[in-house]
């Protein structure tokens, strides 16, 4: 596939910063699953190694946290999601379910390091109540709904509130990525869901962000690109009942958000494809080739009458 | 070169020129190898002696002009940009004229060129554009479309004449987009590009016209066919194994 083509760049024809902003462009453009080849390939194109590494350091922790990757953690004893909400520096993801922070090679795609979480690290037992029940909830859910999918909830604000009478805010991140290159198709699910627990008004608001991503690359390309963004509220109560309330809410606007994309799949045919071009022509019968000395006629009389273009 | 070509099997289609844009300024001893092997979204620009549209190709092309195949002229001006001999440039009318009806029977609008020019076995080559805008402010009639593009690209080489047979040969792309966008579902876009060959002798007692014209419309067919059928048919298929319908799991609804 990439191999050989690695001829050096002859002459500086463009300038190493250029070179570096290509490279980059290529890496956080790649498809989901797909950033190694491309970077195979685009490692190849350059010639030039060093601008190679510059570009993959910049772009592959960009490409991992919009992707929210997810890697095994070094003992096996979970994942990490590779996401802003976990991040604790560039090369440390915080996994709130297990309470430990792994340390995170960008690159290769592995944890490298596992260490337990500090005190300060961690949430408040107030907070984590609620968090923890509602990680239960959603692994239910997950665990139901997709095959391959990995959750974490994340507080992002107030997570040291001791009691009741203090706003705070989770972040619920859900992905699944399914890749299979042998059959030539990739694809993902994202979703994140932002919870602001508001004390006063004793509500829960929801907002959803999903993205939907897949590429079939046999003989041709061909990407599906999708995303939904959604609004939502519940009473808040008590750390349980909010995890099932919460969590039944986000698995109905997901299911709506499949439905609908299916529908949008049915449409395709009979309508939206229809408006690109028919099956058939107007006339509902192939055109004829053979005789075609009629339309020089017909076109010059339309035009006349202003009719057609 | 085949790293490059792999790179643009793997960016979106939406992203095609800004990749061979990218990949032209890294590689640009290879600049006549990726622009005839990467196909690009079609331009237009307007043929203001016939006041007609027509499309901007490789074939068409001399410095900085575009020749049009309905005045013939270069545009901008150009003082002596090559024209098809008198032979061809008849056929090439013909062709324009026909090609612009089985556009309009197809595609309810949009617009369509062809160029022919001589090759050097003897035979000619002929270049079959469509473009179709196929969003609610385009030709969209349904209007189901927030965006959507069509571009058909047939080169054909015609072999030259032998016992009244014709070898033809027929390289076609179709790329295209489309993104619907509604107030529940949010976006959706799907685009793609695909390129078939195929190859034929056919007897040119029906003219040369009648031979392409038929090839193409048997091409054209098989394409949308398999981009509908079998490339949008994958994705949605990956779609239903991230996360699959829900049959058998209800979700409990909030009873607030």
């Amino acid at each position: 596939m990439a191999d050989g083509g690695d001829e050096p760049e002859e002459a500086a024809e463009l300038p190493e910063k250029e070179k570096l902003e290509i490279a980059k462009w290529f890496l956080t453009n790649a498809p989901a699953g797909e950033i190694h080849y491309v970077a195979k390939d685009i490692r190849s194109v350059l010639g030039d190694d060093k601008i190679y590494e510059m570009a993959a350091t910049e772009a592959f922790p960009v490409y991992n946290k919009a992707h929210l990757i997810v890697l095994e953690l070094p003992d096996r004893s979970g994942d990490v999601i590779i996401t802003t909400y976990g991040e604790l520096d560039e090369h440390n993801y915080f996994d709130p379910r297990t309470a430990q922070v792994a340390t995170v090679d960008h690159v290769k795609q592995v944890c490298t390091n596992l260490r337990p979480a500090t005190d300060e690290e961690l949430p408040s037992p107030y907070i984590e109540e609620f968090r923890c029940a509602l990680d239960a909830e959603l692994c239910k859910y997950v665990g139901e709904a997709y095959p391959k999918g990995t959750c974490a909830v994340y507080c992002t604000r107030g997570k040291d509130v001791e009691g009741p009478g203090a706003d705070f805010e989770f972040a619920v991140v859900i992905s699944a990525a399914r890749h299979s290159p042998q059959n030539f198709c990739n694809g993902s699910w994202r979703s994140i869901w932002k919870l602001e627990f508001k004390d006063e008004l004793q509500v829960v608001e929801i907002n959803g962000k999903m993205q939907v991503g897949a590429h079939y690359f046999e003989e041709g390309n061909v990407q599906l690109d999708a995303n939904n963004e959604c609004k939502d509220s519940t009473i808040m109560q008590s750390p349980e009942d909010c995890a099932v309330s919460v969590t039944s809410m986000i698995g109905h606007h997901e299911s709506e958000y499949m439905a609908s994309l299916e529908a949008s799949y049915l449409n395709l045919p009979d309508t939206t494809f229809k408006d690109l071009r028919r099956k058939l022509p107007v006339t509902r019968t192939l055109f004829p080739w053979n005789n075609t000395l009629q339309f020089s006629l017909t076109r010059d009389i339309s035009k006349e009458l202003g009719i057609g273009k | 070169m085949e790293a490059a070509m792999d790179l643009m099997r793997r960016i979106s289609p939406n992203q095609s020129e800004m990749a061979l844009s990218a990949l032209l300024s890294l590689l640009p001893h290879h600049s006549t190898d990726l622009l005839s092997q990467v196909d690009q979204p079609l331009q237009v620009c307007m043929d203001t002696e016939s006041m007609k549209e027509f499309i901007l190709c490789e074939y068409n092309r001399d410095a900085d002009s575009y020749r049009s195949p309905w005045s013939n002229k270069y545009f901008p001006p150009l003082e002596d940009g090559p024209l098809p001999s008198d032979e061809l440039r008849k056929l090439e009318i013909e062709a324009n004229e026909v090609f612009a009806v089985y556009r309009d029977q197809y595609y309810e609008g949009g617009v369509s060129s062809v160029y022919i020019w001589e090759n050097d076995s003897q035979g000619f080559v002929a270049c079959f554009l469509i473009k179709k805008d196929g969003s609610k402010t385009g030709h969209g009639r349904r209007g189901h479309l927030q965006e959507g593009s069509w571009d058909a690209i047939h080169v054909i080489e015609v072999g030259p004449e032998e016992e009244g047979n014709a070898h033809y040969c027929l390289t076609s792309t179709v790329m295209l987009s489309l993104t619907t966008e509604e107030k529940p579902s949010g976006t959706f876009n799907l685009s793609g590009s695909i390129r078939r060959q195929m190859s034929s002798d056919l007897s040119v007692a029906e003219g040369h016209m009648c031979n392409m014209g038929k090839m193409i419309e048997e091409m054209e067919g098989k394409l949308r066919n398999s981009l509908d059928q079998v490339y949008f048919g994958k994705t949605r298929e990956m779609v239903c194994t991230l996360r699959p319908p829900p049959e058998g799991i209800q979700f409990r609804l909030p009873e607030s």
